[in-house]
């Protein structure tokens, strides 16, 4: 997935009147109740699918009941994959973190005129497919590749190899979501005004201290908007563990997709579906109290 | 020593848009592999095969069609709805400001297999047949927000002094939109529609999902991943990357010089504006 184009979103010189008339309904409507209808509304249908019950009388089916157990259950088959989700997208948010940063505080204050092709050039990767990038890993990480073979003769690697580990999987998430941290990154750090790291400067502090004190702090938005939108796809995805990772790096993704497509057991998917919801919905209210509505989008 | 310490910034900043292309790289040379058995995954031999002949492996070119054709008809009907989103939500004051706002954000923070379950478990509910249909559903779907989001920044982006001026004018509502709102948005509008249809032709889990029997480009390249991608596969991806940088990069340089000849014409001056805002509040 390409990631939201920061456009300089530079508060208007004056206020636009804003109007109150059913025009303004008129142009919510339509996109809103698509949304509705098929976002808001299959939670619902995901909710209850995740309290069915086998059928007694068809195998295979489920009727409608209130199987809470499900969730024990599922639960209990797949805590491993779950634990291993939030690890592995934890230390690729944290990896993409440290290499997002840099790079964004160099597009956002050194690049000059060069300021737009390199927000066109860390979006440009994502136009050629994900599946195949992701695949192209593969090639990169091979056993008999370069960067496995150095890390093995400084004797780097615990399984000797980089494929089909848990190496690989946290690799290809921390590449493939790099984006998400990069841009919201740039988009905080667009807005901070020079002169206040030059005053910093001005006031004795050491280029370390101002941006200890000034930079780091005033880009904090950014840092939590990019951990989010880093961090939730990760965890739900499967793509990378399945690609590159072996059976014992499968992530709860491939867990939901196993259950709902292959074994069509829909209520376990459908819990373990729910159960990362909350655990998501849960980081984007913690984000939400403390930023508010207005600045998600 | 001293030459690094001052340009080590720049230089990380280099290594990692290179880090972000090395997978692109490696795409693009193995489009031009001969591989040795089914898996193009190590250089063997220089070929032109698959570029000689991108049609050559039954159903690459036919789910490639369908990946063009779903991505136009969800571009197509996401810019709209998001677009009317997008005005409302500048323009127009509303009951349920930051539920909308939720309900346009959350989409675009749930991870895809949340919503792919999601949908499907509302289209199995309804026993819904999965198709092209259903995949267009959802794809218009994820969009919206998306589109949202990139024509709202325009609108905020824009100064309101230029529709004033057009008012004073006596420019009535209609002409205000049609000659100066909308060229003004329109960009916004071009960036957000690409979005949505990299995002269309790109997704796999939604679309597997709610798919059934349906095969999009990535559906294709995920199934043929088990037994070997051919080469065409890297090829055609190899155009759909070139294609969409190069309409990248013109909008870049249209819009920049746009910029560049609007900052000549005296009437869009800041200073103009500001005594034309100063003569209309007078």
């Amino acid at each position: 997935m390409v990631a939201v184009v920061p456009t300089s979103a530079q508060a208007s010189p004056a206020q636009v009147a804003q109007r109150s008339s059913k025009t303004g309904y008129a142009l919510l409507a339509p996109g809103m109740l698509w949304l509705i209808v098929f976002f808001a509304v299959p939670f619902i249908t995901l909710f209850l699918t995740s309290l069915q019950a086998p059928s007694p009388t068809q195998a295979g089916k489920y009727v409608p009941a209130f199987e809470l157990a499900n969730y024990g259950q599922a639960l209990a088959d797949y805590w491993p994959q779950f634990i291993r989700s939030f690890i592995y997208a934890g230390i690729a948010t944290a990896l993409a973190l440290l290499i997002a940063y840099p790079l964004a505080y160099f597009i956002a204050f050194k690049a000059g005129r060069w300021r737009s092709l390199m927000l066109v050039l860390v979006v440009a990767p994502s136009f050629a497919s994900f599946l195949l990038r992701t695949y192209a890993w593969k090639t990169i990480l091979a056993d008999e590749s370069f960067i496995t073979r150095t890390l093995n003769t400084l004797h780097l690697l615990p399984e000797g190899r980089i494929l089909n580990t848990w190496i690989a999987v946290i690799a290809g998430l921390t590449y493939n979501f790099l984006p998400f941290m990069i841009l919201p990154l740039y988009a905080a750090l667009e807005k901070i005004d020079p002169r206040l790291v030059e005053a910093a400067g001005d006031l004795y502090a050491s280029p370390t201290t101002a941006f200890r004190k000034v930079t780091w702090p005033l880009s904090l938005p950014g840092v939590v908007a990019g951990t989010l939108l880093t961090f939730i796809p990760a965890a739900g995805d499967y793509i990378n563990a399945q690609l590159l990772g072996s059976t014992t790096n499968r992530m709860i993704g491939n867990a939901i997709q196993v259950n709902f497509i292959e074994f069509r057991d829909y209520p376990t998917a459908s819990a373990l579906s729910v159960m990362l919801m909350a655990v998501i919905l849960i980081m984007v209210f913690t984000y939400i109290r403390r930023a508010g509505t207005e600045d998600l989008l | 020593m001293h030459w690094l310490r001052k340009n080590l910034l720049g230089i990380i900043a280099i290594l990692v848009l290179v880090y972000l292309f090395i997978p692109i790289a490696v795409i693009m040379v193995l489009s031009f592999n001969k591989p040795q058995g089914k898996f193009n995954l190590s250089w063997n031999q220089f070929s032109t095969d698959a570029w000689t002949n991108l049609c050559g492996v039954p159903g690459v070119c036919s789910s490639f069609v369908k990946s063009i054709e779903i991505g136009i008809i969800a571009t197509l009907i996401a810019t709209a709805l998001g677009t009317m989103v997008a005005f409302a939500l500048v323009r127009y004051r509303f009951k349920g400001r930051s539920t909308t706002n939720l309900l346009i954000f959350m989409p675009m923070a749930t991870p895809e297999v949340v919503m792919g379950a999601s949908l499907l478990a509302l289209f199995l509910n309804l026993r819904f047949p999965l198709g092209e249909v259903t995949v267009l559903i959802a794809h218009i779907m994820f969009i919206i927000s998306f589109v949202v989001v990139t024509v709202k920044a325009r609108l905020q982006g824009m100064d309101p002094r230029i529709e004033e001026a057009a008012r004073d004018l006596y420019a009535d509502p209609r002409a205000v939109f049609r000659y100066v709102t909308f060229p003004l948005v329109l960009p916004g509008i071009l960036g957000a529609a690409l979005l949505g249809f990299s995002l269309s032709f790109d997704d796999f889990i939604i679309s597997y999902f709610n798919a059934g029997t349906l095969v999009t480009f990535p559906i294709y390249i995920w199934g043929a991943a088990q037994r070997g991608i051919p080469v065409q596969v890297n090829a055609l991806a190899t155009i759909v990357f070139l294609v969409a940088l190069s309409i990248v990069l013109i909008g870049q340089f249209v819009s920049y010089r746009r910029r560049k000849s609007l900052e000549s014409v005296p009437i869009i001056d800041d200073e103009a504006l500001t005594s034309v805002d100063a003569l209309s509040r007078s």
